[in-house]
């Protein structure tokens, strides 16, 4: 990004001394074009990717999977069948590697965390009132302890929408900042909900007010709002986190989430990733995939390129 | 983790190269008659024959004009106008259903990558068909008058660059307003044209009312300046077209011309900058820069140079050089040995001007035509490679510090095909527009075409426009 | 039709169709389970048509605006490819359609399939407006100022018809494609006596590109329905010319109430060129300014 972007980074605290300046950073920030930012995400949506390659990309995809179950149905049965999926998603084929996390609603989290253990699978929880982010400061920061206190590595928060939209940026940015105290050592992924910001210009800067309050990860949706994670919105979150890294020195990761079903569409996302932001995100640490279904479709694109035929939904395991 | 994306090449068995020992008049292939020759095409991307062809005689003219001749007096101008447009329908239905083919015979023949003429050549040809079947039967309402009349023959000479692409904006607006073609495809890339000529077949297209003769300059000019033709219809090169305004001129004949350009690219520092930075790649890269709207010179304002240039060169760095066949080449190969030679020329002369050049790393192939996508700054407006047409993928940088100098710079240049305006601000995209003298103004985007759109240049690049309701026009008797 | 009603000569008996309903792109049976005998120019029964009540009337129009807003926003490219693959799709029925218009008016088989074929090339005439209005009826405005301004138009809204008695196929062509091919929707009702060739267009258009509740038939009575089309606030403009005097006047009267554009044109000659009048009459026309400067 730019020299003057870099030179304010350098002092958040200056950034966000007022919801005076934070705005006129914010709206500082150069605009999104919709129409060529689509373009170009209908291009990189034509690579073709093949053989090699194609095999590279399902394992990398299934890699940086955060398993996600987040209904008012879930039980400890449906968490501890996720997360048996999780540590091994192929019971035929060992070679499958297991998905980067399980993301489950707070008071699942113990059940998680028992579900996963001995594996490398971490253990991720929604949280602040997950989906709509409409409770208070307490109620949302004793939501992120408990679940930081049953053992989550990472917690994903929502950002206050109706406040952003409001332009009352200062209150996200404190909220997220708070939250990041409350989560300890564990990985903050803030959820900007772009479903609900409509623009393009907002993704950016929703992106960079997160970045700013300390976020580990920012993360396109709930799932619970359409549309949810595409490939535009994407693609601008990563030139946020891009940008930012050179302005500021600090790595963030993104995580795609909801309406990502298809092995095809994963595909999409990592080549997204990789002409974006770079080689350097493709990586579970930086690049998370948050889906459910799209795992067996993963599973079955990798079978299919290992045997030379097409199998069917009878082969993969439901959980 | 490194992703490196394996080859993914188009199959190329869709096409049957073979020697298109003939020359398409009156509605079949015939053999070149005496004077005639043949000349070899090649493959840019690997140096490959891909078939021999026939080069056009003055006999073989002298036969495709008197052909279109008979064709538009017996049947086609006084076909009504309705039915003219259903062959015109079958034709953009046609090209349709073999885009494949096409697409992959387009990229074999030009150099150009699959992706483009698969997402770009092909479905722009079939449209221009389409939207042009459409004025057939609406010709009264075109503006032109209650009954328009056809002019009568029109010879077209069209470039390499956009070989069917530039064939359909010629033949489709001809047709539809009732006339007749005789249409010379460039030597390096006459292949499509061929198998355009097959499509006329299968449309059951009446004999006559379109030909193809194959050959180089010189049949080029037994065509525009043959007795018997109405209309002349040129793109290519500015050179080129100054001599056939000569020609035409001594038998008053309708000239339409679409020529060079030497394109302004104006970034303003409240660009959306990724968005621009895909517009200036797109701009200049896009078909390897052998595009003659190309924004070849990249006027950024000062305040705004060093993260934009930072930024495109970062974009650079991604693009993906090589087989054109390959669905993931971003960057295909030179036309010709001899336009490679042309863009050596003048890079070298942005050395020797005191420019900095710049190229992502990147390995070109062994064998054919390999030039590096380039960027050139400290670029002042005296050097050759901010003046004359390159016609390849070379950049020049410039910058300036306030809206009226961007103006100054831009138009300082005896071209004026199009222009390119980056800023988030309406009121100054229509300032600029106003001020700008070039045929197309692209704001926030570059490099678009639409059937619906006209088309065309101010200045030494040409006159005329094609396509939309305006393009009409150059094949009307409108006076 | 009438060659299928008996046993044919080995005796197998005729496989007869129901005719319904064209709403939103499904079929439905009239939600009021009546229908009514369709009769051959010579009063022989033909079919039992669906005999639609205002409920399907309402439901007509709830799905032609469900409609609009995607239709509308179609580029004029690619309604005008879509509704050239009704053209092809018009052309693989042509017997159907001549054997139809014959039943209904007792044309001879020429003159029958010279309906038919005008009645597709009527079609294809529209489809190729579709990106040409704009440039023909848009202009751009020299307003003494620092402002660029332009006008454009755009369709209207949810347009109802009233189908043309006296040319079932040619006139029903002639009054939906000048509607549909600038974005409005269309709830249309069939000719009462002769609704076959509607019902076989609604089949062609269901099986073609177009998106469902872009057209929507109804058969039925014109003196039941028409009213209630008529005096409907979501209906933006209706065509009157095929209503009789003075129900005519009685509709565009309730017409009145949210100000439909109203086009009252008659039931005339349906084989002469179309002119621009019915596509204008379902158009608006947007003025946009916009400052010029630094």
């Amino acid at each position: 990004m730019n020299s003057s972007v870099a030179t304010a980074v350098s002092d958040v605290t200056s950034i966000a001394a007022s919801g005076q300046a934070l705005r006129r950073f914010l709206h500082g920030l150069p605009g999104v074009d919709e129409a060529g930012a689509q373009a170009r995400a209908a291009m990189l949506a034509s690579r073709s990717i093949k053989t090699t390659a194609k095999r590279q990309a399902l394992d990398a995809a299934i890699s940086m999977i955060d398993l996600t179950t987040l209904e008012g149905q879930d039980t400890p049965g449906k968490v501890l069948a996720m997360c048996a999926k999780a540590r091994r998603p192929d019971p035929a084929d060992a070679t499958a590697p297991p998905v980067a996390a399980v993301c489950v609603y707070p008071d699942l989290v113990p059940v998680a965390v028992s579900g996963v253990a001995g594996s490398a699978v971490r253990v991720a929880s929604v949280a602040t009132a997950f989906p709509s982010g409409r409770a208070s400061v307490d109620v949302k920061l004793a939501d992120v302890k408990s679940a930081v206190a049953a053992g989550a590595g990472e917690v994903d928060m929502v950002i206050d929408r109706g406040a952003f939209l409001a332009g009352r940026y200062l209150g996200v940015f404190e909220e997220i900042a708070a939250v990041r105290a409350a989560c300890g050592d564990a990985h903050l992924k803030v959820i900007l909900e772009t479903g609900e910001l409509a623009t393009l210009d907002n993704v950016r800067r929703a992106s960079w007010l997160a970045m700013l309050a300390g976020a580990d990860f920012i993360k396109t949706s709930t799932g619970k709002v359409a549309p949810a994670a595409t490939l535009p919105v994407t693609m601008v979150m990563l030139e946020a986190v891009r940008d930012f890294r050179s302005a500021h020195g600090r790595q963030v990761g993104v995580k795609a989430a909801g309406g990502i079903r298809t092995a095809k569409d994963a595909i999409r996302y990592l080549v997204l990733v990789n002409e974006t932001a770079g080689e350097e995100w493709l990586d579970p640490r930086w690049f998370r995939i948050g889906a459910s279904s799209l795992l067996n479709d993963l599973l079955m694109q990798r079978t299919r390129m290992a045997s030379g035929r097409y199998s069917g939904p009878d082969y993969f395991t439901m959980d | 983790m490194k992703f490196e994306y394996a080859p993914a090449p188009e199959s190329r068995s869709i096409v049957s190269l073979r020697d298109w020992n003939g020359l398409f008049i009156g509605g079949e292939f015939v053999p070149g008659t005496g004077g005639s020759g043949v000349f070899k095409t090649v493959s840019p991307a690997t140096e490959e024959v891909l078939a021999e062809v026939t080069s056009a005689g003055a006999e073989d003219v002298d036969r495709a004009v008197a052909a279109a001749r008979a064709a538009y007096e017996r049947t086609w101008s006084v076909m009504p106008g309705r039915e003219r447009g259903k062959y015109l329908f079958r034709i953009a239905r046609i090209l349709q259903e073999r885009s494949r083919e096409l697409a992959v015979l387009e990229t074999l023949d030009n150099g150009k990558p699959i992706r483009e003429s698969r997402d770009v050549d092909v479905p722009l040809a079939a449209a221009h068909f389409f939207y042009h079947a459409g004025w057939s039967d609406k010709l009264s309402y075109a503006g032109y008058g209650p009954s328009p009349r056809p002019l009568g023959v029109a010879g077209q000479v069209i470039p390499w660059n956009f070989p069917l692409l530039m064939l359909a904006w010629k033949i489709a607006p001809a047709l539809a307003c009732g006339n007749t073609v005789v249409l010379k495809p460039a030597e390096t890339t006459p292949l499509t044209a061929l198998l355009f000529a097959e499509i006329c077949q299968q449309a059951d297209l009446p004999p006559g009312v379109v030909n193809i003769v194959t050959g180089a300059g010189d049949t080029g000019r037994l065509l525009v300046g043959h007795p018997g033709i109405d209309k002349v219809a040129f793109t290519g090169s500015t050179e080129v077209g100054k001599e056939i305004a000569r020609t035409c001129a001594r038998s008053r004949r309708r000239l339409t011309l679409e020529l060079g350009g030497k394109a302004a690219n104006v970034v303003f520092d409240d660009a959306p900058v990724d968005q621009a930075v895909e517009g200036i790649v797109n701009g200049i890269f896009f078909n390897q820069g052998h595009v003659c709207c190309a924004g070849s010179r990249l006027l950024v304002q000062e305040s705004a140079a060093e993260d934009v240039l930072a930024a495109l060169r970062r974009r650079m760095a991604t693009l993906r050089l090589g087989d054109p066949l390959d669905k993931n080449t971003d960057v295909g190969a030179i036309n010709s040995a001899k336009q490679l030679a042309k863009i050596r020329t003048l890079a070298e002369s942005g050395d020797a001007d005191g420019a900095q050049r710049w190229s992502p790393p990147c390995v070109l192939p062994d064998r054919g035509f390999w030039f590096p996508p380039t960027v050139f700054t400290g670029v002042s407006q005296a050097h050759r490679i901010a003046r004359e047409e390159i016609f390849g993928p070379v950049l020049s940088v410039l910058t300036f510090r306030t809206p009226a100098e961007a103006v100054e710079k831009a138009n300082n240049t005896p071209y004026g095909l199009s222009a390119g305006v980056w800023t988030e601000k309406g009121s100054r995209i229509l300032w600029m527009a106003g001020r700008l003298r070039a045929g197309v103004v692209w704001a926030n985007t570059f490099n678009r075409f639409d059937p619906s759109s006209p088309f065309g240049g101010y200045k030494e690049s040409g006159y005329g426009r094609e396509g939309g309701r305006h393009g009409l026009e150059a094949y009307l008797d409108v006076h | 039709m009438s060659t299928d009603q008996g046993a044919g000569a080995a005796g197998r008996i005729a496989v007869r169709k129901t005719y319904k309903l064209y709403i939103g792109g499904a079929f439905p049976r009239s939600e009021s389970g009546r229908s009514y005998a369709v009769t051959d120019h010579r009063g022989g029964f033909l079919a039992n048509a669906a005999l639609a009540s205002r409920k399907d009337a309402r439901d007509a129009v709830v799905a032609a605006r469900k409609a609009f807003a995607g239709w509308s926003a179609a580029t004029a490219y690619n309604r005008g490819q879509v509704l050239y693959r009704v053209a092809e799709l018009l052309e693989g029925r042509r017997a159907q359609f001549a054997a139809e218009v014959r039943a209904a008016s007792g044309a001879a088989v020429r003159a029958a399939e010279a309906e038919v074929d005008a009645a597709v090339d009527r079609w294809v005439w529209y489809a190729g407006w579709a990106d040409k209005l704009t440039q023909v009826r848009g202009s751009a405005n020299p307003v003494a100022g620092p402002y660029f301004g332009f006008s454009l138009p755009e369709p209207t809204g949810v347009v109802a018809v009233l189908a043309p008695v006296s040319s079932p196929l040619l006139g029903l062509v002639s009054v939906i494609a000048p509607a549909i091919v600038s974005g409005n929707t269309v709830v249309v009702l069939a000719a009462e006596r002769c609704p076959l060739p509607a019902i076989t267009l609604s089949e062609v258009l269901a099986t073609s590109d177009v998106p469902g509740g872009v057209v929507n038939v109804l058969t039925g009575r014109m003196a039941e329905i028409a009213p209630w089309l008529a005096s409907h606030m979501d209906v933006n403009a209706i065509d009157l010319s095929a209503a009789p005097e003075p129900l005519g006047c009685e509709l565009a009267e309730s017409a009145a109430a949210n100000l439909k554009r109203v086009l009252r044109l008659g039931d005339g000659d349906w084989s002469a060129e179309p002119g621009l009048e019915r596509m204008f009459g379902y158009l608006e026309t947007k003025t946009v300014w916009h400052p010029v400067g630094i």
